[in-house]
């Protein structure tokens, strides 16, 4: 693929994704968030970023079965849209359910073990966000970062945990998402097993 | 080789290039544009946002609040939301979805069964229901177990009407509630996110209580089916889910009966269910709620606001064990 078909397709995926948020936007400025705006926001956004966290990693799969290189330019900025919907669901969260008082948040977390959940998911995003970048990762050194990074399917098991915990009765979608992940995760420790066994390099066994 | 100089490039193979650059350009746009039609599309019916709903028949003759039962001043919840956003597991378990999924749910005709321990069971039709006693406009606070709340202009009757024309033999201790099951006007229910047909119960001295009504209207008008089309129970010191919706079975009976949010988390959910801020549900605190349409939060009231009237219901009980 050209270089400049490249940047066309990272540009698709870019602007895309801010189709939620100007769309929730726009349901904002006309007062059309339904009867409960606080809980439509808190779940939309909470929606959004297991959704974005899933198909950021879904691209290496994807890129390995279909040959499609070009696809692994995309993950990070996947990842990043994760961590910004999850920056803005927390946002919510800490503004109109706890009206920026932090100290009953605290509280919160005691008495709804879901939310202390969905925080430890956040918090794993916070470095993997920050570690993004092209200077970052040769700072840490490739294998670091792989494994750090690693870490991204924790906060996902978690994400997706927070979320059943939170349904009264209906847990097929998480359910759903913890499916999807098992997947992903599965594929992922398949094919490593693979190239352990393939592979002669002694660099490449796990220490 | 030989390199041309711009100057030397004929003109026509200039206009070419920038033909094609435009065409790339507007291929480009149009798929960018295609995309985010399609990423908007997908949204919106992943997350579809809720339709107003149309008014119903008016009720004729409503009479104001009885003037022995406590009225509230507090501002009315508005039509469209109480009709938007609906916990109505039998349709959807998305609060928002109740509304679109119920709109073609048939209330005509409708029978409710009046059996058990009884001296007279009946079958009611609902027109014959409805002349049990006066409709009476009922303004009550509804609090929901999740945390949110709403103050509604029910029309009703006592259901102690219906009970004492019915005349419960002394053995009857409870009644038990049905909703109708039928898969095929209510979809969810060919899922199994609850037993169904859903049940409730009341001790009988709760259901005898002159605030637990049957309600067939609300606003003054028929029931919208998202709201427990065409007769609902509704008992306001109790959390939202004990005012069984669209019922087709009432039975007197001895034994304290099943329920279905108890049976589902025997834990979270008792049979009595008294709104109460001091005994927490397992998962989150009762303590205060939201009130829909109000930005801030409220502290929520024991008995929801109804402990004059109904506290003597449950002397000597510790309430944090029969939550
Ligand atoms: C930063 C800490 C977090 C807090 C305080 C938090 C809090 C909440 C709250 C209050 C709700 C709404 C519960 C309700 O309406 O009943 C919610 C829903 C949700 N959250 Fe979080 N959350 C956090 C992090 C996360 C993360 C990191 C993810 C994803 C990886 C996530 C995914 C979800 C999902 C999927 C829902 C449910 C959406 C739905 O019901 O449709 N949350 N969260």
């Amino acid at each position: 693929m050209k270089p400049e078909d490249a940047r066309f397709i990272k540009a698709i995926i870019f602007v895309n994704s801010l189709v939620p948020l100007a769309l929730l936007a726009w349901d904002a400025a006309h007062k059309n968030l339904g009867a409960n705006p606080l809980e439509y926001v808190t779940r939309t956004t909470g929606m959004l970023t297991l959704i974005f966290l899933m198909l950021s990693l879904a691209v290496t799969p994807l890129r390995k079965m279909t040959g499609w290189n070009w696809l692994g330019m995309n993950r990070r900025v996947l990842g990043l849209y994760a961590f910004f919907y999850g920056s803005l669901h927390f946002l919510t969260y800490i503004w109109f359910d706890r009206f920026f008082n932090f100290k009953s948040a605290v509280g919160d977390v005691v008495q709804r073990p879901f939310i202390a959940v969905g925080f430890a998911s956040f918090l794993i995003m916070i470095p993997l966000a920050i570690t993004s970048t092209n200077k970052m990762v040769k700072r840490l050194g490739g294998k670091r970062w792989n494994r750090l990074h690693k870490a991204v399917y924790v906060a996902g098991i978690l994400g997706a945990l927070h979320y059943w915990m939170l349904v009264k009765s209906d847990t097929r979608l998480p359910l759903t998402f913890a499916a999807v992940l098992a997947v992903l995760l599965g594929y992922r420790i398949f094919s490593a097993n693979r190239t352990t066994k393939t592979q002669t390099r002694p660099t490449i066994i796990p220490r | 080789m030989v390199i041309k100089r711009p100057e030397q490039i004929p003109s026509s193979e200039i206009t070419d290039k920038k033909v094609y650059l435009n065409r790339r350009n507007f291929m480009r746009g149009a798929a960018m544009l295609a995309t985010v039609v399609a990423t908007g599309e997908l949204y919106r019916r992943l997350n579809e946002p809720p339709q107003p709903t149309p008014r119903g028949e008016k009720l004729a003759g409503v009479q104001p609040p009885a003037p022995s039962v406590r009225s509230t001043s507090e501002k009315l919840t508005s039509f469209e939301d109480i009709t938007s956003y609906n916990n109505f597991y039998e349709f959807s378990t998305d609060k928002g979805a109740v509304a679109r999924k119920a709109k073609d749910f048939v209330t005509r005709p409708w029978t409710v069964r009046v059996e058990g321990l009884v001296n007279k069971p009946k079958v009611y039709d609902l027109d014959d229901l409805m002349k049990i006693a006066p409709l009476e406009e009922r303004i009550y606070r509804l609090r929901c177990v999740e945390g949110w709340s709403m103050v509604i202009p029910w029309v009703g009757f006592p259901l102690k009407a219906l009970l004492d024309e019915v005349e419960p033999l002394s053995n009857a201790r409870y009644v038990a509630f049905e909703t109708l099951f039928d898969p095929k006007r209510m979809p969810n229910q060919t899922t199994s996110v609850l037993d169904w047909p859903y049940v409730e119960g009341l001790r009988l001295d709760e259901a005898m209580h002159p605030l637990t009504i049957l309600a067939t209207g609300l606003y003054g008008e028929a029931l919208p089916p998202q709201d427990g089309a065409p007769v609902r129970l509704v008992v306001p010191w109790k959390y939202g889910f004990k005012s069984i919706k669209s019922i087709v079975n009432i039975r007197l009976v001895a034994d304290q009966p099943k329920t279905t949010w108890s049976m589902y988390a025997p834990n979270e959910y008792g049979f009595y269910s008294n709104v109460n801020p001091n005994v927490p549900h397992p998962r989150w605190s009762q303590a205060r709620e939201r009130r829909i349409g109000e930005y801030g939060l409220r502290d929520t009231l024991i008995f929801n606001g109804y402990a004059e009237e109904v506290a003597s219901l449950y002397t000597g009980m510790d309430l944090k064990v029969n939550f």
